[in-house]
């Protein structure tokens, strides 16, 4: 029998929810680490039982801590796992882990600067990390993508980070600019069929793919057209707020862009707008059924001034056309007088036969399918506002 | 003793459930006081100064016997009676909410 683990982060703690493979009933634990922002919590595919978390602070930093039993025990990596979490003296030993850009002569790139909101030069500075995204062949090697925007790697179980100076310093970097969340990468996206592809998103600077495992970099936005910047058509610049791709064809790319959703073939090199009959193409998540990879879901949000669903319901689109046509998925999700958002990284997919979506609002509901959207049930209402979720699927 | 009064959150991410207390090899100023708390609560590195330039985070201060030492040079002499344990030294997080 399988089980799903539902991996919430939020503006208050992170909590997990589980249940067998019926989905119906949930046991909920949490909050892990009350009162800190999770920006992001995710489990390794080879070792289901490693989890990474990023507890972060606007008065305290950065902390990174991991599980290795599934979320139940968590410590700061530093401790090997088999050592004793705690010193001597009874003190926790973990470290709090440290982000520094690489500005070495021999590895890294002059720190330089991007631009600040009013257009002038801002010199890079760490603030967060917002998604962490586990190796799909080694537990102990996870990428970060943090706020201001650069791709960190560790590959000892979290305990140390160094940059990926190469996407910092590719050539652009002095154009980026922040979004109104930050100048954070948010999105990373690794193909199974092509090791050495790394596709990241950044916001405002739009989607960045490696193919030589984070060594070099060049932007992949040709196609993109942003009316809310000087140039609609840029190299750089778009607010680009999610990508997802399904893993058994890496070069088909699904973005949901500040407005517009977007679609690519060839693995970012251009782009081709499929919002179709969407009641507005303005959204944060986007995500891709499990088993068919022509099936994708949207939450259409009403614009960028108005973050909550249009007409105050809930729905979720989902296209089974890889875009263009849609239907709204509406059974079991409020629709009326709904005023939530559903922000970029709070949206999943399990891959049980069945396949089943989750997506966690700004109110505190993580809502889940087990029919592939057809029809949802909230499994939590009342959380802290969800920043993200992640799951996992236990054999 | 230095008696060091900390913020909640890093009350329990340093897994104590009170003020701490910490022995600080010679002169005692916010500099030696944060060393040495560094190194006992290691997982406090990075929460109160940076990694690397030890520059305070934005929305922390410190305080001293009623005093604001947050613009102090962070190796000028902190009073007799924070050195002494008397007073304790507040490492105080801005207020949020309204």
């Amino acid at each position: 029998m399988s089980n799903v683990r539902v991996l919430v982060g939020t503006r208050k703690g992170a909590f997990i929810l589980t249940a067998d493979g019926k989905r119906e009933k949930w046991d909920v634990s949490g909050p892990h680490f009350a009162g800190w922002e999770i920006y992001h919590m995710k489990g390794s595919t080879v070792d289901p039982n490693r989890i990474y978390a990023s507890q972060t602070s606007g008065w305290f930093g950065q902390i990174i801590q991991r599980s290795d039993d599934g979320g139940k025990t968590w410590f700061q990596p530093g401790t090997p796992a088999d050592e004793p979490a705690t010193t001597p003296e009874g003190m926790p030993k973990g470290e709090s882990n440290k982000f520094v850009y690489d500005t070495s002569d021999e590895t890294g790139k002059p720190l330089t600067t991007h631009q600040f909101y009013d257009g002038t030069p801002h010199p890079w500075e760490f603030k967060r990390v917002w998604h962490l995204e586990p190796s799909l062949d080694d537990p102990d090697t996870v990428l970060a993508g943090i706020e201001d925007a650069a791709l960190f790697r560790s590959t000892d179980g979290g305990q140390t980070w160094a940059e990926l100076p190469g996407l910092r310093g590719h050539g652009t970097g002095s154009q980026w600019q922040p979004g109104a969340g930050g100048m954070c990468l948010h999105t990373i996206l690794l193909d199974p069929a092509n090791p050495e592809r790394i596709i990241v998103a950044i916001s405002a600077a739009g989607a960045f793919r490696s193919d030589d495992s984070g060594a070099t970099w060049k932007p992949i936005n040709q196609g993109l057209h942003s009316l809310y910047i000087p140039n609609a058509t840029a190299e750089v610049g778009h607010c680009v707020h999610h990508i997802a791709a399904h893993p058994s064809n890496g070069n088909v790319l699904f973005m949901q862009k500040h407005w517009d959703v977007m679609r690519s073939d060839d693995a970012g090199d251009s782009w081709h707008e499929i919002s179709g009959n969407l009641p507005t193409d303005f959204g944060f998540v986007i995500d891709v059924h499990a088993h068919e990879p022509e099936t994708i879901y949207v939450v259409p949000i009403k614009s960028d001034g108005e973050h909550f669903p249009p007409d105050g319901k809930l729905r979720v689109y989902r296209s089974r056309t890889g875009g263009n046509e849609w239907e709204a998925l509406t059974t079991g999700l409020p629709q009326n007088n709904c005023y939530v958002n559903v922000l970029r990284d709070a949206m999943a997919v399990d891959s049980l036969d069945s396949c089943g979506i989750y997506f966690g609002t700004t109110g505190g509901q993580v809502y889940g399918s087990a029919d592939a959207g057809d029809t949802w049930a909230p499994i939590v209402r009342d959380l802290p506002p969800v920043l993200s979720v992640e799951v996992q699927t236990l054999k | 003793m230095i008696v060091v009064v900390l913020p909640a959150h890093l009350r329990s991410l340093a897994g104590v459930t009170d003020d701490v207390q910490l022995d600080v090899d010679g002169p005692v100023t916010r500099h030696s006081i944060l060393d040495a708390l560094e190194a006992r609560y290691p997982m406090l590195r990075g929460t109160i100064r940076d990694h690397v330039a030890g520059q305070r985070r934005p929305l922390l201060r410190f305080f001293a016997c009623g005093e604001d030492v947050t613009h102090e040079p962070a190796d000028a002499p902190l009073p007799q009676s924070i050195a002494s344990g008397t007073e304790p030294f507040y490492i105080i997080g801005a207020i949020a909410g309204g």
